[in-house]
This record gives C-alpha cells, structure tokens and sequence, in this order.
C-alpha cells in the first residue's frame, strides 16, 4: 500500500476535503497528473475536470472542479479550486448555464487570443459534462 | 396631561414595537450564526491563496513580468475606492461607521489633489455618500436580491474593478468594509487591492518556502491569472465580513431598543397607575365631601 499524504480541497465557500490520502488525479492545465507522497513540489493551474481522490481508508471520491490552482509540496497537496462539488452532487442545470455563459462569451470576444481562449473554456467543459454525465 | 385612555395607547403601541424588535433581534441572532460560519467556512481559502501568493511572488521576484494588478500603474493620481456596507438599516451605527470612515479617507485624498471615483456596494452607503460625493459616484451595486452571499457575487464586483483598472480608469484601488470582531464591535477597515501588497506578501514567503517548485505553465503566466482571483477573494471575504458585522451590529441595536421598550413601558404604567389611583381618590372625595355637606 502507497504512503498516505495530507491533500485539501478547497474552495471560496468553504473546505471540502481535508485528509489523508493516497493519490489524487489533478487535471492540470498541461494535462492529466497523480499526486502521490513525497511529489516534488509543483504548482499549476488547472482546468475544469474531474478531481479523483483515492482515501488512505481506499475509497475512491470524485469532485468536480472548475478552474483554480493546486499547490503540491512533498508533504501535501493543496488545491484551490474557483468552485467545487462533489460529483453526485452536480447540477446538470448550472452545469448548462456555465455551458451557455462560456458560448456566449466566445461569441462577444472581442480579438483573436480572447476568443481562442473562451472556446478552449467552453471545450474544456463540454468535455466535463461528457465526463461525467452519461447520457 | 395625557388622559388614561392616551396612555393605555401609548403602553400598546410601545409593546407592539418591543415585539417587533424582540423579533428581529432574534432574526439577527439567527443570522449572524449563520454568517459567522460563512465568514469562518472562507478562512482558510483566503489564508491558502495569500501562502501561495506570497510564495509566487518570491519565484517571479516582482521582475518585470509581474502583471500590473501588482505593480500598479506607477501613478498614484485616480483612486477608486469600493465601499462596503448593509443593504438595509436598524442596525445601530454600522452603515454610518464604515461611511465616515469612507469619508476621511476621501477628504484626505481630495486635499492632496487626487481623484476619487467610488463604488458603492449596498444601498446605505450609497444614501449616506450620495449627500456629499454624488458626482464621485460611477457605480452601485445592489446585493438585495441575494439571499445567500456567493463567491459569484464577490467575482463580479471584483471582475468590474478589474475591467475599470485595464481600461486605465484609477491608479488605486482600496477597499471599505467592517471587519467583524466581535458581536458588540465592528472595526472600519480600509484595505488596498490594487496594487496588490507586494512587500508583505514576500515577507510572509520569506519564512515559509524554500522549496525549489516547478512552475506549470510559467510563474509569470500563473500569477496573472492568480492576481485576479485574489482580488475576486479579497471582496468576498470583505462581504462576508461585513455580513456578520451587520448581523451583530442589528442584533446589539434590536437588543438595545427591546430594552428601552420595556424601561418605557415600566414608566408609562406607573404613571397611569398613578393617574388612576388619583382620579380614584379624586373621586372618592367627592362622594365624601358630597355626603358631608347634607
């Protein structure tokens, strides 16, 4: 069995998780990446996705995350997400509304570099909402 | 003299506002735990935001690619100042407080020849601040319809400031709010967002990180996107602040005045006892005298 680390969720609202695990799945903003015990200190942005906890107890928890920055030490990973819930948790109608407000803001971009960025946004969760709501 | 009858009216109508306030003392108190519990639930985001700003800040090392939310624009001529207070009032000297306290500050910077441009968020400051400064006024923004204080609602107001700051249009940003300190006491507190404070946060890194990190993507690209967010933090926390502080402000004020209730209903009813007994007496003699004189 894989050391256990201190990891914490947290958002504006307040603290969701915070104890011992075994690995968390971040989705980062350059991609995918496990954090286990004694990870070399990092920290990165992330994007709207799924955040999988593994428990030192073993159970698996998942959360959905929508932005924010994870700040990962050896001795513990700290995430500070812009809004988080749990994944049984979600709303399919806010979810949809973040989806509506994202194409409307790639539709008023104003340059080039705004636009590709809102649509890389609203990509990034049409790509969630596949994730984690099967059809 | 007021007859018996005035004063069983004025013994009525003062029970039926000592009910009211009785009330929405109660309410207040509801409320304040409730708030108090946002404002703690908060904590430890703003506190882990400010760690890894700190620690941020040391890896870019305020070079030249720190964003200008940080550095600011190098004037110090236009200040916009976004002011804090409750939407309603009855809740003793909480909305003035933070308004006076706006006030100083605005003449200070007025009398060094600066510009004041101000935002009021929630409608009693803006009452307050419309009498002197109405021309200084660029924007109101109305909580009432929110029932519970969000993260959006603080990201909206902190997106508008934001959009005001690349468009050029202040140099510093400070904001007013109540810092909640206990239910009898709320201290007006003013707080610079823009420029972001750069010294204390590298102070605070100083003793913390001395771990090498590794930057993805770069240091410079996550602090412009962090910098924003603080500010976003920043106003939510100052909400939640004052969110409680108004709660304890209303709860002490609606407690006072139950108080006072019952002291004023104390005294009219021995008055109009009193009143009683003498028109009792005033009677008495009468029929007396009355039967004497036959």
């Amino acid at each position: 069995m894989a050391e256990a680390f201190q990891f914490e969720l947290v958002s504006p609202e307040r603290l969701l998780v915070s104890e011992q695990v075994e690995s968390v799945v971040i989705p980062g903003a350059e991609g995918e990446m496990t954090v286990m015990a004694h990870h070399a200190p990092v920290m990165t942005t992330i994007k709207p996705g799924v955040v999988t906890v593994k428990t030192a107890a073993g159970k698996e928890e998942r959360y959905v995350v929508f932005g924010g920055f994870a700040d990962i030490v050896p001795a513990g990973c700290t995430l500070l997400a812009e809004s988080a819930v749990a994944v049984g948790d979600i709303d399919r109608t806010d979810l949809a509304r973040r989806i509506q407000e994202a194409r409307e803001d790639a539709a008023d971009a104003k340059d080039d570099e705004a636009r590709s960025k809102a649509e890389q946004f609203l990509s990034q969760l049409t790509t969630l909402e596949g994730a984690i709501l099967p059809a | 003299m007021p007859s018996l009858k005035d004063l069983r009216n004025r013994i009525a109508s003062v029970k039926a506002t000592q009910k009211i306030t009785k009330a929405m003392q109660m309410v207040a108190a509801a409320k304040l735990r409730r708030a108090q519990e946002a404002a703690e639930a908060a904590r430890p985001y703003s506190e882990r935001m400010g760690a890894v700003l700190a620690n941020i800040t040391q890896a870019v090392g305020g070079g030249g690619d720190a964003p200008a939310l940080m550095t600011g624009t190098g004037k110090d001529d236009v200040h916009l100042l976004v002011v804090c207070t409750a939407e309603r009032g009855l809740c003793g000297g909480f909305n003035s407080q933070i308004a006076r306290f706006a006030r100083d500050h605005i003449r200070r910077l007025l009398a060094d020849g600066k510009q004041v441009k101000i935002i009021c968020v929630g409608k009693k400051g803006f009452d307050i601040l419309r009498r002197d400064y109405a021309s200084m006024i660029i924007e109101r923004i109305d909580l009432r319809e929110v029932k519970t204080l969000g993260f959006v609602n603080a990201d909206a107001i902190a997106r508008k400031v934001i959009h005001l700051f690349d468009e050029g249009s202040f140099d510093v940003c400070t904001l007013f709010y109540s810092q909640f300190k206990s239910v009898i006491s709320q201290i007006p507190t003013a707080q610079q967002i823009i420029p972001a404070g750069v010294a204390s946060a590298s102070a605070a890194a100083a003793d913390g990180g001395n771990a090498v990190y590794e930057y993805e993507p770069e240091p410079g690209e996550i602090l412009s996107d962090l910098i924003p967010r603080n500010i976003s933090v920043q106003v939510f926390r100052a909400l939640l602040e004052n969110a409680a502080g108004e709660m304890g402000a209303k709860m002490s004020a609606m407690d006072n005045a139950t108080r006072n209730a019952g002291d004023m209903i104390n005294k009219l009813s021995i008055t109009y006892n009193r009143q009683r007994q003498a028109q009792i007496t005033k009677e008495l003699i009468e029929i007396i005298s009355g039967a004497e004189a036959l």
